[in-house]
């Protein structure tokens, strides 16, 4: 824990301490190219190398009731049967996280008045899902506010979702409530895995390391706003020039501004590597993205191996006295097969 | 069989988690926590890659002197063949979702049985080989090499896992620890590793047709004993079809049913419905296990095991199969059958039921239907005359089988079919339902004597609903659709709520089906009393003559 934590502040220390001493072209300018080709290269190599196993069975996990009879009801989207089905599935997953939303909290009583005795309750759970949730919502509008950045001139949507995020009408610069909610949603994780002792027992680096990026990332885009401003205006115009390939200089921009970016860049470049390719990981899951119509349309394995098994003349073939003396069909008589 | 703690002792005994990490964990092979090790010459029988004597308590399980290299090229050629294993060893978050909702975890409070670990185990050796943080950093992002010690620990974990799929309904990746669990088989395999409770039951279904190595002949004598049993209870004694040709429908079930209590019962349940509808059905002795223990050691012998199935119906000449109550046998058939051994043969027609109409389009591909399909839609349209009240002195629960309830969707069928056949139903806690179901703790081959005390712990999220029930609400019978399930089960029902008894749904259908010209029912199909015999109407008059 404490090393991902180290880790992060050493890359923030490097990159506010080159930008300080005029590296600030090598982390604004050549670090942005770099980390965008190997995101790109890296998530699409690792699809690649996903893609290039087969599905050899059909193998969804059904939440619900299958399509059978006409007045048995089917679980249309916990269980489907089509395409269409399975899209909705899907939809469902990826923007509500429907698998998570059914968790629960196992609580072990050795001696329970009801059960008299040992019993197990369940409770809803639904925290995890919840900032899970939260997170993902306002990384997605944090990223999108972001393009304001990119586009010249701004998309109307664009500002539109600023004054949504901006609705509050708290401070100047107005308070952005997605931000807030983030760093509020990425502590909730943090602190999950510190304090609750089994997640604590399974964590990695691999684990720590992405939560304090993104908090260090978060972290430093709050203060570029609110406290140590950065000259939004330079910073429209360098950033036109990274998406024009044509650089400008980086002159009258803070150091933190290249903190910030120096740490998206490292997110980017550690993406592919990780565990953060859930995200188009989901999208190949054999459990959610298969209709669970195995019995009514056949599912073909490419590397099926040929039928090799006891077949029934072998079987015959062993026991065909036995059988013809409990009066089995045969398909030799025993004197037949003697010849 | 060691004497087992009562269930409080178990729960409360049930240790913190360790100080160390994990990776410094050892697992140790203590009497009841593994079941005992293949037979060399079982393994032989089978062909399978490396057979030899071993033990698991043993310091040297004698591996094959290139272990390590047979495991890491079986590794690779797995994820070269399975996308679901390259994707489950690289999106795991390990957001821990998944703990609390294992049932090995629940019962044994061993952090290697959270899920998320127990895949771990595999994904640590992974990151070594196939992930490139862990080519360079090793260690430090979780990367581990192949040991003895580690061969071991995935032996220990990867059975003590069920398979049930429960953890991969609530993954928001959908990451599936039974398919994690098949593969750590697999690989074990691979290194001659297996265990004689799967094992056995495979060789024997191989060579004489089911599991439990009944030959022919006595197949035959069983099922007919069970029809005189039949014949008993009901006066009437049903026909028992072996390997005819011509017939409509080839009647398949776990060999289980045949042989041991209670599942017996349920098989005197199919062989009277079948017989109050004159179905036109045969069984197969060659084909007369539905369950597939294959299933819990390799893919391929799986399919092995599954292609007697179809071989059968084509030599036999019928137009579909029907399929018994059982758990693991519909994981097969549902989601790997036509894939392993389809398309079904030619002879073979889309399902139709002969007293409905009804045509089984979920079974237009397999050929393959659920007997709780088929006799639910019988009930829907009215084809069975049914006496619930012969039920009456059941107050009855549903236990959800893993497989039926989260690899194929089989909820509803059979709750229908429980409704229409006994008057008192409770369902159990909610969240102990339905797909999110839990194990009885012994599925996947770990249905052994030798680990039973693992076996109530891993069962004890069931026993605990079901004790929850039982205090509640006077429930004092559990029905289900496996017969892994109705040898499970009773045990684990005598230790968590003794006094439940269980059985099968068919066997309740039976005692509930009125059939043409049968002798007044004083019995279950148990053969034991039923109380309220003396109430009903024609005798009610005769009764109170014998009292006075």
């Amino acid at each position: 824990m404490l090393h991902s934590l180290l880790l992060v502040l050493l890359i923030g220390a490097i990159a506010w301490g080159g930008a300080t001493i005029g590296l600030a072209s090598l982390f604004g300018v050549v670090l942005p190219y770099v980390a965008v080709v190997v995101f790109v290269a890296g998530v699409v190599w690792r699809m690649v190398y996903w893609a290039k196993s087969p599905v050899p069975f059909r193998i969804p996990t059904t939440g619900g009731q299958e399509a059978s009879l006409d007045f048995i009801k089917q679980a249309k989207y916990d269980c489907p049967n089509t395409t269409w089905g399975v899209i909705q599935r899907m939809l469902l997953e990826v923007f509500c996280f429907r698998s998570l939303f059914r968790n629960t909290l196992g609580e072990v009583r050795v001696d329970d008045p009801v059960n008299k005795g040992p019993r197990t309750i369940y409770y809803s759970s639904k925290w995890l899902w919840f900032f899970a949730l939260m997170f993902h919502y306002c990384f997605l509008l944090v990223f999108l506010r972001h393009f304001r950045f990119f586009m010249e001139p701004v998309p109307s949507c664009i500002n539109f979702l600023e004054s949504l995020d901006g609705i509050m009408q708290i401070g100047s610069p107005r308070f952005f409530w997605t931000g807030g909610l983030l760093l509020v949603a990425l502590l909730f994780l943090l602190a999950r895995r510190l304090f609750n002792q089994r997640l604590r027992y399974i964590s990695l680096i691999n684990d720590y390391f992405p939560l304090f990026l993104l908090l260090a990332i978060v972290g430093t885009g709050i203060c570029l706003r609110y406290f140590d401003k950065t000259e939004i205006a330079q910073v429209k115009v360098f950033i036109m020039g990274l998406t024009h390939f044509s650089p400008v200089g980086t002159a009258g921009i803070n150091a933190l501004f290249f903190t910030h970016l120096t740490l998206v860049c490292v997110l980017l470049i550690y993406f592919p590597f990780s565990k953060l390719m859930h995200m188009p990981g989901v999208f190949f899951s054999p459990t959610r993205n298969l209709p669970n119509n195995s019995r009514a349309v056949r599912h073909v394995n490419p590397w099926n191996p040929p039928k090799q098994y006891f077949t029934y003349a072998e079987y015959e073939d062993t026991y065909r006295d036995a059988m013809a003396d409990a009066g089995l069909p045969l398909e030799k008589q025993p004197e037949k097969a003697a010849e | 069989m060691a004497k087992l703690p009562t269930p409080q002792t178990l729960v409360s005994s049930r240790p913190a988690f360790p100080d160390k990490a994990w990776l410094d964990i050892k697992p140790e092979f203590a009497p009841g926590s593994y079941c005992y090790p293949a037979k060399k010459e079982t393994m032989e029988l089978l062909h399978m890659p490396n057979p030899h004597d071993w033990d698991p308590a043993a310091e040297d399980w004698n591996l094959p002197e290139n272990w390590e290299k047979i495991l890491c090229d079986a590794f690779e050629e797995r994820l070269e063949k399975h996308r679901s294993l390259k994707l489950f060893m690289d999106i795991c978050v390990r957001c821990g979702a998944c703990a609390d909702k294992c049932h090995f975890f629940l019962g044994t409070n061993d952090p290697k049985n959270m899920p998320v670990l127990r895949a771990e185990l595999l994904r640590s050796l992974y990151r070594r080989d196939h992930a490139m943080l862990g080519k360079i950093l090793g260690k430090k992002v979780g990367a581990r090499s192949w040991d003895k010690d580690v061969v071991k620990e995935l032996f220990y974990y990867a059975y003590q896992c069920t398979e049930c799929r429960r953890c991969s309904l609530f993954c928001p990746y959908g990451i599936d620890t039974a398919e994690i669990t098949a593969i750590v088989r697999e690989l074990l395999h691979e290194v001659g590793l297996g265990t004689h409770w799967i094992m056995d039951p495979v060789k024997n279904c191989s060579f004489t047709g089911n599991h439990l190595g009944i030959q022919p002949h006595s197949f035959k004598e069983i099922v007919e004993m069970l029809a005189d049993d039949c014949e008993t209870v009901t006066g009437i004694r049903p026909k028992t079809p072996f390997n005819e040709k011509g017939h409509e429908i080839l009647f398949i079930t776990p060999s289980g049913d045949v042989f041991a209590d209670p599942g017996i019962y349920t098989f005197m349940g199919y062989l009277l419905l079948f017989h109050e509808l004159d179905l036109d059905y045969t069984f197969s002795t060659y084909a007369s296990e539905g369950g597939n223990f294959g299933s819990f050691t390799t893919f391929n012998m799986a399919k092995k095991l599954n292609a007697k199935m179809y071989a059968e119906a084509e030599r036999l000449g019928v137009k579909w199969i029907l399929g018994g109550e059982c758990g693991h046998m519909w994981r097969v058939i549902n989601q790997y059958m036509g894939t392993y051994n389809g398309p079904a043969p030619s002879n073979m027609e889309t399902p139709v039921s002969p007293y409905t109409g009804t045509v089984f389009k979920n079974a237009a591909s397999t050929k393959m239907v659920h007997i709780a399909e088929f006799t639910a839609d019988l009930i829907h349209h009215n084809k069975l005359k049914l006496d619930p009240s012969r039920n009456d002195h059941i107050i009855t629960t549903f236990h959800d089988s893993c497989n039926p309830a989260r690899a194929m969707g089989l909820l509803d069928e059979p709750r229908y079919v429980l409704k229409a056949v006994c008057n008192n139903f409770v369902e159990m806690p909610e969240n102990t339902i339905r797909e999110q179901t839990f194990c009885c703790g012994a599925g996947s081959g770990l249905n052994t004597e030798e680990i039973m005390e693992l076996r109530m712990r891993s069962g004890m999220p069931r026993g605990n609903a079901l004790r929850y029930v039982q205090q509640k609400y006077g429930v004092n019978h559990m029905a289900c659709v496996c017969a892994i399930d109705r040898a499970t089960l009773p045990p684990l029902a005598n230790y968590w709520a003794p006094g439940v008894t269980v059985s099968g749904l068919h066997e309740l259908v039976a005692n509930a089906l009125v059939m043409k010209g049968e002798a007044k029912r004083t019995m279950d199909l148990r053969q034991e009393d039923l109380p309220n015999v003396a109430e009903d109407d024609d005798d009610a008059a005769q009764a109170q003559g014998e009292g006075q």
